[in-house]
């Protein structure tokens, strides 16, 4: 029998997908996560930490800035050094670029309002978090933000290509890939990039959103991935 | 503080020379003008409910399942097993026609703050949105800060916003209405009320602190617009969700250590009202020291502090031995908690300003004996006229419904809504008629919605009222609810006029006749007034918010079709077109709405009913109302991106119009499985016909007209999408 393994959510003020998360990870992984306050300065021993979506500190100055001076941050930066696979969804997203975890920044939607819809997307490059999709596979998730718009500068974008690290892109159900399908204004359809050790993954759309019977079920081979890599 | 009261003062107050003088006698005394602010809010449309108690009285509140009804911050309903439901319904209008952002922000954060404050989880939010002409110059700019205001509120505090209802007309140019629901979840046994208990316990303040906002916002919710009413804005409080979020969660934890005794969030009139309120249900005097009041500026005045409408607030009366308790859990969460007062056993409110006493006012006849009127009313001298309109182009008239700001895809809103937050939603906005969110942790779900036409309403009160009702128990029966209650969020024009009193009271007779023949109660409800500008008011509108319970999730039924299968018209046909829609789209806005025969209603609603829970043969359905036949079946094709082919019977090849666009009541459609034995299910006491079946790509009225389903669906995105560019 596989080790128990340990998984954490950390909590912020204003996190509002942590219970959705949690549900996600006990239905799934069969594991029933710790769920870590943001003002812990240590966390002793997991296998893989999530930063959930929401609107940690009220979004104030700008979304997930504020999350990045937590005692919690640090300690997740320390960890994915060490090389702890870490994912943030949504709002845990913006606080990976702004702590520098990942590269780019979430701006505003292009559209400037937030925008809920079904979203389809395509795994475009495949490694550790995504191992139990095919390559190029069009799934289905949720997205539900107002700063979802990735933009990294052109240097950086051929990077993230050349070492595989764009996981995830905006696309039609067919898997046509251009700007009708793009539901943000993120550069090039991105909707999820990893870093380049390949242990910290950010995403807009919400992959806990996706394992129910009555919505897409398309999120339960995500966190089968994620019990694989453990 | 020693201010003389003038005539001028008492009229700033909206406190009529009457008022002034019962004032003067409950006192024996002439008040300060801290007790007068007090009076004047606790007295003033919006919290005394006083020209419409008389009425309000008379409408059914019990049932085997109401938990509890009107007169606590919202209504309680048993939905079975451990679990009840908290719900209700409340305007915040004025206040969004003169910050819409901020005036729709607050407004759904204090109809949330009225669920959680017993104990809930909010789990859904609905609003029901009335804006005014399109091309009227303000439209635009209130319908997008309304909508943006209401998104980025629900979204942060992370409650998935479901549904509602979005309607533009030239007599809402002045005078929008913004109506929020909220729905939580409560364990029946730890329900929490606003009656406050034990001599000498603490009152404890949470929350932001107090600023000069929304000074006399419950006033100006009781009056009449003029031209210069932005003036009003500082009026208008300003929202924080990020706080909400905080005050939520630390009340819900506080909640699971038994800690509290009473508590109640401070809405409208703010201090003021949560404390005599809370202290009048429990028949006990308090003490509040002001100087410890938090506040966000200085010097503030006695009379700000208690009249100041600061949102995301509460007040609780908690137990001495768990003090330390309460303190360390706000501090979690990084709020401000202080003890402001304590109760005491002289039925008075005292106010103290460093150990001054600035006020001193009886709270019993304060919080009760406000004046209740029996207003003056009178049928406005109107003659309905009944003007045929020749024959019109069927296909044209429907793409002009389609077409039109009421009637197109209201998707630019409902996208902008967390929809899917809390995992529990399983349909929400343009899916099914009523949002249905599963009851987390079981497999029973909620069905919600709100309703109001308001062409019905203003021709006839009564009848639109019933309408109402009707329709938003419908919307519940085609999800595959049993409904059990509403709440009621009525909006009118001045009382103080004849014809306005007229149309409360014959729309209050209608909620309460469609109520007692459905058995579906009144728990929880709300009155805007005074929603006039320049003396021109707006169309009455009783919006009703219904909620039904579904006790097996796998039936909750939507919009679904699938090919081959069979569709049938629930119901009986007359072909009421007075009213429609195809006479709007042909300016005849003259007439009387269809009626509704109840005993008809409950028959179709319970056919139906038995069928989606009882077989399997129900794929999807879909009520009948504005619009008809057209725009239902239009809307279950744009829905499924399917087609349907439809026979329209003998009776009325001549008048197609009547079968296709007419209004009548209490109907519904069916998609039934192919394969399914409807025989075995007839009876002579419903009326029930196969129209058609689901088949091709196109909206077909065989022998008539055929539009291409993807054609509707772009026309349905067009509106918006080019309004708003």
């Amino acid at each position: 029998m596989r080790k128990k393994k340990i998984i954490s959510i950390i909590i912020f003020p204003g996190s509002n997908c942590d219970r959705d998360l949690m549900i996600a990870v006990e239905k799934n992984l069969g594991i029933k996560p710790d769920l870590i306050w943001h003002q812990t300065r240590n966390i002793k021993k997991t296998d893989l930490i999530f930063l959930p979506g929401g609107f940690s500190y009220g979004d104030y100055l700008r979304a997930g800035i504020i999350a990045t001076k937590s005692p919690a941050i640090s300690e997740v930066i320390r960890l994915s050094k060490k090389g702890t696979p870490i994912v943030g969804i949504c709002n845990g997203f913006q606080i990976l670029t702004e702590c520098n975890l990942l590269e780019g920044a979430l701006l505003k939607n292009s559209s400037q309002l937030f925008k809920c819809e079904d979203v389809f997307l395509k795994v475009v490059s495949k490694n550790k978090f995504t191992s139990g999709y095919k390559k190029n596979e069009v799934v289905s998730y949720p997205i539900a933000h107002s700063q979802g718009n990735y933009f990294v500068d052109d240097q950086k974008l051929k990077e993230l290509e050349d070492n595989e690290q764009i996981i995830f892109k905006y696309t039609s159900k067919e898997g046509v890939i251009n700007n009708s399908f793009n539901p943000n204004g993120s550069k090039n359809n991105i909707a999820g990039i990893v870093n380049k050790k390949k242990n910290v993954l950010g995403l807009m759309p919400h992959p806990e959103r996706a394992t129910d019977n009555f919505s897409s079920k398309d999120g339960k081979i995500f966190f089968k991935s994620i019990y694989e890599m453990l | 503080m020693n201010e003389k009261i003038t005539g001028k003062i008492i009229q700033d107050h909206n406190l009529t020379k009457s008022e002034y003088n019962l004032i003067k006698k409950i006192l024996g005394r002439i008040p300060n003008i801290l007790e007068l602010g007090i009076f004047s809010v606790m007295w003033s449309e919006h919290c005394s409910y006083k020209s419409t108690k008389k009425w309000l009285k008379t409408l059914p509140t019990k049932s085997k399942k109401v938990i509890c009804g009107p007169g606590e911050n919202a209504g309680i309903i048993d939905i079975g097993g451990k679990d009840a439901i908290v719900f209700k319904m409340e305007s915040h209008n004025h206040p969004s026609f003169i910050e819409p952002y901020q005036g729709a922000a607050t407004g759904v954060g204090g109809i949330m703050r009225d669920v959680f404050t017993m104990g809930a989880r909010p789990i859904a939010n609905l609003n029901s949105l009335r804006f005014g002409d399109p091309k009227n110059r303000k439209t635009k700019n209130l319908l997008r800060g309304v909508v943006k205001g209401i998104g980025d509120y629900g979204n942060c505090v992370g409650i998935p916003t479901v549904g509602g209802e979005c309607f533009f007309h030239e007599s809402y140019n002045n005078n929008i209405l913004v109506n929020a629901m909220c729905v939580g979840l409560v364990d029946k046994k730890k329900i929490f009320y606003s009656t406050a208990k034990g001599i000498g316990n603490p009152v404890i303040y949470v929350g932001s602190k107090t600023g000069r906002d929304g000074i006399h916002g419950a006033t100006m919710a009781s009056a009449e617009f003029t031209d210069d009413s932005t003036n009003n804005r500082p009026q208008v409080q300003v929202g924080d969700p990020f706080m909400e979020k905080l005050l939520l969660e630390s009340c819900l934890e506080l909640m699971s250590h038994d800690a509290i005794i009473a508590i109640q969030d401070m809405g409208a009139a703010g201090l003021t009202s949560s404390s005599f309120e809370m202290a009048s249900k429990g028949n006990c005097g308090v003490k509040l020291f002001l100087e410890k009041v938090p506040c966000r500026e200085e010097s503030m005045t006695p009379y700000e502090m208690m009249l100041s409408e600061t949102q995301e607030r509460m007040l609780l009366i908690i137990k001495p031995n768990k003090k330390k308790l309460t303190f360390k859990v706000f501090k979690k969460w990084g709020l401000d908690a202080v003890e402001i007062g304590k109760l005491t056993n002289t039925g008075t409110m005292e106010l103290y300003m460093k150990k001054k006493l600035v006020g001193s006012l009886p709270i019993k006849p304060l919080a009760e004996s406000a004046p209740e009127y029996d207003r003056p009313s009178k049928k406005k001298n109107e003659v309905t006229t009944h003007k045929k309109i020749g024959k019109k182009n069927l296909k044209r008239t429907l793409i002009k419904i389609l077409s039109s700001p009421n009637h197109s895809s209201k998707k630019w809103i409902f996208q902008q809504y967390d929809s899917s937050v809390m995992g529990d939603t399983i349909l929400s906005s343009e899916k099914s008629d009523a949002a249905v969110i599963r009851v987390h942790g079981t497999q029973k779900a909620v069905a919600i919605t709100c309703d109001c036409n308001p062409i019905y309403c203003k021709s006839n009160p009564k009848i639109g009222a019933e309408i109402a009702v009707a329709e938003s128990w419908r919307n519940l029966i085609s999800t595959g609810a049993s409904p059990i209650a509403i709440t009621d969020n009525l909006n009118f024009g001045n009382p103080e006029k004849k014809e306005i009193m007229y149309e409360i009271k014959q729309a209050i007779k209608g909620i309460k006749n469609a109520c007692e023949k459905l058995d579906y109660p009144v728990v929880s409800g709300n009155v805007s007034l005074y929603n006039e500008t320049n003396k021109i008011s707006i169309m009455p509108t009783p919006v009703i918010g219904g909620v039904g319970l579904i006790e097996k999730l796998e039936n909750a039924k939507g919009f679904k079709m699938i090919e081959n299968a069979n569709i049938f018209l629930v119901g009986k046909t007359k072909g009421h077109l007075e009213l429609s829609l195809f006479h709007q789209m042909y300016n005849v806005t003259q007439g009387n709405p269809p009626k509704v025969d109840f005993q008809k209603e409950s028959e179709n609603g319970k056919f139906v009913k038995t069928l989606i829970s009882k077989t399997k043969g129900v794929i999807g359905c879909h009520d009948l109302s504005e619009g008809g036949i057209g725009l239902c079946l239009a809307e279950l094709c744009m829905s499924n991106n399917m087609g349907v082919k439809i026979n329209i019977p003998k009776k009325f090849q001549s008048n197609p119009e009547k079968w296709i666009f007419g209004e009548d009541q209490s109907r519904y459609i069916l998609i039934i499985e192919e394969k399914f034995d409807m025989k075995k299910f007839l009876n002579k006491v419903v009326d029930i016909n196969k129209i058609g079946i689901v088949k091709g790509t196109c909206l077909e009225f065989t022998n008539y007209f055929e539009i291409p389903v993807k054609n509707l669906i772009k026309l349905s995105n067009k509106w918006f999408n080019e309004y708003l560019k």
